[in-house]
């Protein structure tokens, strides 16, 4: 049989295809079924929020920081509870990463302020003595993209039902509504309203100008962002 | 007329050789840099405050590994179908203008995608995937290269004098399969231009951007799905295919079993795709896929030995030929860094081995063993083997090629020692507890710990570099100070002192 595969390439080719497929046919398509229902609490990312996360990518954090708490007590006393997969089912892309240059991520928001991230972004070895991160002091200048931030809304809303502007289940019963423009004005509008908040609690005299001005600096967006892993 | 040999035409070859060597060189030199900004943070500065965005480790990163990957490997894959494919089909590039056209083709949208991601990628451009952090205009870039590519196989393929295809044509074939399988799956994306808001806007923001179709734990498992197997159709399939060829033909010896290359081949096809899942161990995918990921990555043990074996079995009878010529060196080595690498690999894949190497340097330094030690001795012997043929002129140093190969496998053998202890270092302390049941150190403790061990592997790629410009400045002069060769060469290839 080979000897003939060998002087017939189609042939060739269609087996070599048939026998490559067959392990993503049986171990990935199963997994589509289920796997991305997300848990009570897990909420769609705001404008504002979304826009942090184009930051974090655009800055390639997931080449350090992996957003994956692995069950074991080392892990869990370090980042709190191990991940579950309906807390993702918002997250396009995933951003799991892999490798630990520097700690993980997943539930940042619970143990971190906006104070700290501040003064971490402009000069991580001032908070973390020793740290080998880069500092990220362009955020501080550079506005957030907020329209992309909008238009990534809006793209997920319609192509897989992420439910903006609905009520969804939160963990102590209440239920919440993550609110989304209904144009790029309003969306404008809702993301500097939430840049707001965090721009009181930070120092840069500059960001809060600029928030002032009715601009979103990179940072604010990152930090809304970080501060939403929980 | 009848008689005279076939010409070959090396002019497509000749082209991807050339951006072998410049993509080997830059990926190589921001690895280095990579690799002391983590020894000392203020190599992020290297060009200073101002253009910090642009120099600062988390934007170079992606720009090596796809500057190796899909720079210098996938080059260095081109160049070697563009020479091995006319040889063994018995059949020259010169025959078909329609074939020459696409090669030529091949060879500038290529180009054009290597511009196109080095902007996009200093620009902070990415979906983020690793190895896949292309938008999607560049994606649709890259499917048309990879179009172009699969109809120059298939249409030398067409016109082949020689009936039976070679080994290394299945290994052509099955790298062009597999990387249009993966590649597309992998990078299903939604441009977000096409969000409309309820007032009818649309259009709205960056016009390159997209959106992933998959969600959360299904993206990671079609991710590492790729990103397992992207490994398996660059950095392995294409390089046995290479071996396969280049070695016997260098050595003079025939390839020591046909059906333990029949056993290898078709073995490494189905087994290497279920290992995917051996990147999402303890993850959020389902139990079963993790153990079937464990399973067949230490399955895989067998195809890739057997390959490996094969090569050094090919060499049974003639080790003089090792101490002898640099050149079968890098190829010996090579396979030798194979077997290890893939040795390595299956105890990483194994559930409590992982709980410790996953997310550490010892991963990263299986990546570079496989990678500096496999990889890139095979594309450099390959190079090598082809100059003196493709240029019409003997290698310009023999003694260069020897020092580069023991600069290089000192720079290898530092660099997988160093990320090897750095990587159990680290594993060992984020996991140790005190008496009390408390974490018995805080992350920064388990960072400033590897500050030698980042040294030494920065030294250990510094070395490695340094040797790659020794084969680019040898291959330079290779082609432009040494004697034309007037007669066909047979085995051996011709080296000046």
């Amino acid at each position: 049989m080979f000897h003939w595969l060998e002087k017939h390439p189609f042939f060739f080719a269609v087996g070599v295809f048939l026998v490559i497929s067959f392990a993503g046919l049986v171990e990935i398509l199963p997994s589509f079924a289920q796997a991305s229902r997300p848990v009570i609490g897990t909420a769609p990312y705001s404008t504002l929020e979304l826009a942090g996360r184009h930051v974090y990518i655009k800055n390639s954090c997931n080449a350090c920081h992996s957003q994956l708490v692995r069950p074991f007590k080392s892990e869990t006393d370090r980042y709190g509870h191990y991940s579950l997969s309906g807390e993702y089912a918002y997250d396009r892309p995933f951003l799991w990463g892999s490798k630990r240059t520097g700690p993980d991520l997943m539930r940042v928001g619970n143990y971190r302020t906006t104070d700290w991230h501040e003064n971490h972004m402009k000069d991580p070895a001032s908070v973390v003595p020793g740290s080998i991160m880069p500092a990220y002091r362009w955020m501080f200048t550079k506005n957030a993209d907020i329209d992309t931030a909008f238009a990534e809304q809006l793209t997920v809303a319609q192509y897989f039902s992420v439910p903006y502007n609905q009520s969804v289940p939160m963990k102590d019963g209440s239920t919440a509504v993550v609110k989304m423009g209904s144009s790029v004005v309003e969306a404008n509008a809702i993301a500097l309203e939430e840049a707001k908040v965090i721009a009181t609690d930070m120092k840069d005299q500059d960001v809060k100008d600029a928030v002032d001005r009715g601009e979103i600096p990179e940072i604010v967006a990152l930090i809304a962002y970080l501060n939403s892993l929980k | 007329m009848e008689n005279r040999p076939l010409e070959y035409d090396y002019t497509i070859a000749k082209m991807f050789m050339f951006t072998t060597i410049l993509l080997g060189i830059v990926g190589m030199l921001i690895g280095v840099i990579l690799a002391f900004q983590l020894a000392f943070p203020g190599v992020n500065l290297i060009l200073g405050e101002g253009l910090a965005e642009y120099t600062n480790f988390s934007r170079l990163r992606p720009l090596h590994t796809d500057a190796v990957i899909f720079g210098f490997t996938l080059s260095g894959v081109f160049a070697t179908w563009y020479y091995v494919g006319q040889r063994v089909l018995k059949v020259s590039m010169a025959e078909s203008k329609l074939l020459m056209a696409l090669g030529k083709a091949h060879f500038w949208l290529y180009l054009v995608v290597v511009v196109a991601v080095v902007v996009s990628l200093f620009a902070g451009v990415t979906t983020s995937k690793e190895y896949a952090e292309f938008e999607w205009p560049i994606d649709i870039a890259v499917v048309l290269v990879w179009v172009i590519f699969g109809m120059s196989i298939f249409g030398l393929i067409g016109i082949r004098r020689e009936k039976s295809l070679y080994i290394s044509i299945w290994y052509y074939i099955a790298t062009f399969l597999g990387i249009a399988m993966l590649y597309l799956f992998n990078n299903m994306e939604i441009p977000t231009i096409l969000g409309t808001s309820a007032s009818g806007e649309s259009g709205i923001g960056s016009w390159y951007h997209s959106v992933s179709m998959y969600a959360g734990t299904n993206d990671a498992l079609v991710q590492w799905w790729y990103g397992h197997n992207a490994v398996a159709f660059g950095f392995t399939v294409p390089i046995v295919a290479m071996i396969y060829y280049f070695l016997p033909k260098e050595s003079g010896q025939a390839i020591y079993s046909y059906k333990l290359s029949l056993l290898s081949f078709w073995g490494l096809m189905f087994v290497y795709l279920w290992a995917g899942g051996h990147h999402l161990l303890y993850s959020t995918v389902p139990d079963w896929m993790q153990t079937m990921g464990s399973i067949f990555s230490v399955i895989l043990i067998l195809p890739s030995w057997g390959s490996a074996i094969n090569m050094l079995l090919t060499m049974k009878g003639e080790w003089q030929q090792v101490a002898a010529s640099p050149l079968i060196k890098f190829m010996v080595l090579g396979s030798t860094f194979y077997m290890f690498s893939t040795l390595e690999g299956p105890i990483q894949a194994i559930k409590s081995v992982n709980a410790i190497a996953h997310f550490t340097d010892w991963i990263v330094g299986h990546v570079h063993d496989g990678v500096l030690g496999w990889v890139g001795f095979m594309i450099m012997a390959s190079l090598y083997h082809m100059a003196p043929r493709v240029f019409k002129r003997e290698i310009y140093s023999k003694s260069l090629m020897a020092t580069q190969f023991w600069i290089q496998t000192l720079g290898v053998v530092l660099y997988f020692t160093s990320m090897w202890i750095a990587g159990i270092t680290q594993g060992m302390m984020w996991r140790a507890h005190d008496e009390f049941g408390n974490l018995a150190y805080s992350f920064i403790d388990t960072v400033t710990v590897l500050h030698p061990y980042y040294a030494i592997r920065g030294v250990g790629g510094l070395l490695y570099l340094v040797g790659f410009l020794m084969f680019a400045y040898n291959i330079y002069k290779t082609m432009s100070a040494r004697p034309v060769e007037e007669h066909e060469l047979q085995n051996a290839s011709p080296m000046g002192a």
